[in-house]
């Protein structure tokens, strides 16, 4: 195996499109090692991007929102007080995953390119409405997080194309964000099924909102029935049982140890409610 | 296939080795830097048992490669006692006999000793978290607990 220190994103890319065996690349390398480990995957080319400047950088743009960088650990995004208050929803969803050693590592750009239809931080990005830079050899282009992941284990990457950048829109006024997911135990565990909700009021009328669904299906799912089940609404019992509806209705989950499909379905509704309740609240302020 | 050549400081101390590129850092501190404190346990950061600080972070040795480590600042189980005189912490493990088998246990130092230097005053809730990636299968965890609190307490007193 080859280990690699690009200094950008082009050479870095470069090296994957040249690359004669398999390839990954590895910033937090916790999914990685551990395919490594299990003789799951055995890369001929290891593509280390922590030597590339910014990755480790959380950034304020001019509009407002937030540039992450590809290596920025989740500790260090639960540990960032402005981002925090903000993206409580997302900022929460990343801090689920793993233990306080993996959460040393664990990036958002890993949990999405690892492909798990289970990961944490996948609905709360689509949510909130996150897109990625990617990069390729044919230069740079935005991609809305819904569309990276195209099935479990796999995204729309192609040959030589990787992440170079996660962007969060502008928090703006009286928007709130919220993350749940259903684990049989109370850390340590990988989601049955995962929520995040993303709204905006204007005074008690959610006015945008944003619905991302985890663990039900293929790929984690942007479920724009249920925004629209709530949207124009005061979040009343009437709306919620929309919204609840709406979200069973686009689960299209397996049984498997973890949770059956009917199981999976309902939990999903109920935590929509809850949600949906939370970033009211915290869109309220 | 020739070797990675780092540079890296362990404990404070500068250290030069050569590496595989498949090599984890766990490998390389045990089999390279005979710092065999740092357990494997599972070898993929499920048990803690590896744990190490590296730049003040706490993460799993196994989850990341020796090549990783050029111009980091690692601090292992072996660079917690000053000398002969032991870490609170280790001393509390010992009066609360906070250990069976002792296998989990420089992992737990490792990761207590971080917790404690981010938060001198954490609740019996923040500790179970903080170590819920550090699986013991001997003591059922209650000593352990007890054990860091009650140090935290001292240290506090202490200063």
């Amino acid at each position: 195996m080859k280990y690699h220190k690009p200094q950008d994103f082009d050479e870095a890319s470069r090296l994957a499109a040249g690359a004669k065996g398999a390839t990954r690349f590895l910033a937090g390398g916790t999914d990685v090692l551990v395919q490594m480990r299990a003789d799951v995957f055995t890369p001929d080319e290891i593509i280390d991007l922590k030597h590339i400047p910014g990755v480790k950088d959380i950034t304020r743009r001019a509009d407002g929102g937030w540039t992450i960088g590809i290596a920025v650990s989740g500790a260090e995004m639960s540990e960032h007080a402005d981002l925090h208050a903000e993206w409580p929803g997302l900022v929460e969803a990343m801090d689920l995953i793993g233990s306080t050693q993996v959460q040393g590592r664990a990036t958002l750009v890993g949990n999405l390119c690892n492909a798990s239809p289970a990961a944490d931080s996948v609905p709360a990005m689509i949510a909130a409405g996150v897109t990625v830079t990617v990069t390729g050899p044919n230069g740079s282009r935005e991609v809305a997080v819904e569309d990276i992941p195209t099935g479990p284990g796999k995204t729309a990457l192609a040959r030589g194309e990787l992440i170079s950048a996660v962007n969060i829109p502008a928090r703006g006024d009286h928007g709130g964000d919220a993350y749940e997911r259903f684990i049989p135990r109370t850390e340590m565990d990988i989601a049955v099924v995962g929520v995040g909700i993303n709204l905006r009021l204007d005074g008690d009328t959610v006015t945008e909102a944003r619905v991302g669904l985890g663990a039900v299906a293929p790929t984690a799912l942007l479920v724009q029935e249920a925004a629209d089940a709530i949207i124009g609404t005061t979040l009343d019992d009437a709306a919620l049982d929309k919204l609840a509806a709406a979200t069973s209705a686009a689960c299209k989950p397996i049984n498997d140890k973890r949770g059956t499909v009917e199981f999976r379905t309902h939990v999903a509704g109920v935590l929509a409610r809850r949600v949906a309740l939370t970033a009211y609240k915290r869109a309220k302020g | 296939m020739s070797k990675i050549h780092v540079t890296t400081t362990v404990n404070g101390d500068e250290v030069e080795f050569l590496c595989d590129s498949r090599e984890t850092l766990l490998d390389v501190l045990r089999d390279r830097l005979n710092l065999t404190g740092a357990k494997e346990g599972c070898g993929t950061g499920d048990c803690g048992a590896c744990s190490v600080e590296v730049d003040g972070r706490l993460v799993c040795s196994c989850l990341m490669l020796g090549a990783e480590a050029e111009g980091k600042s690692i601090a292992t189980v072996e660079g917690i006692a000053e000398g002969e005189e032991l870490h609170p912490l280790q001393k509390k493990f010992i009066e609360y006999a906070a250990l069976q088998c002792g296998i989990c246990t420089p992992g737990i130092l490792v990761a207590a000793k971080n917790l404690l230097e981010r938060n001198p005053d954490p609740t019996e809730t923040e500790v179970r978290y903080w170590l819920a990636g550090n699986l013991c299968r001997c003591t059922g965890y209650d000593k352990i607990i007890r054990a860091v609190m009650d140090t935290a307490k001292d240290m506090r007193e202490a200063s």
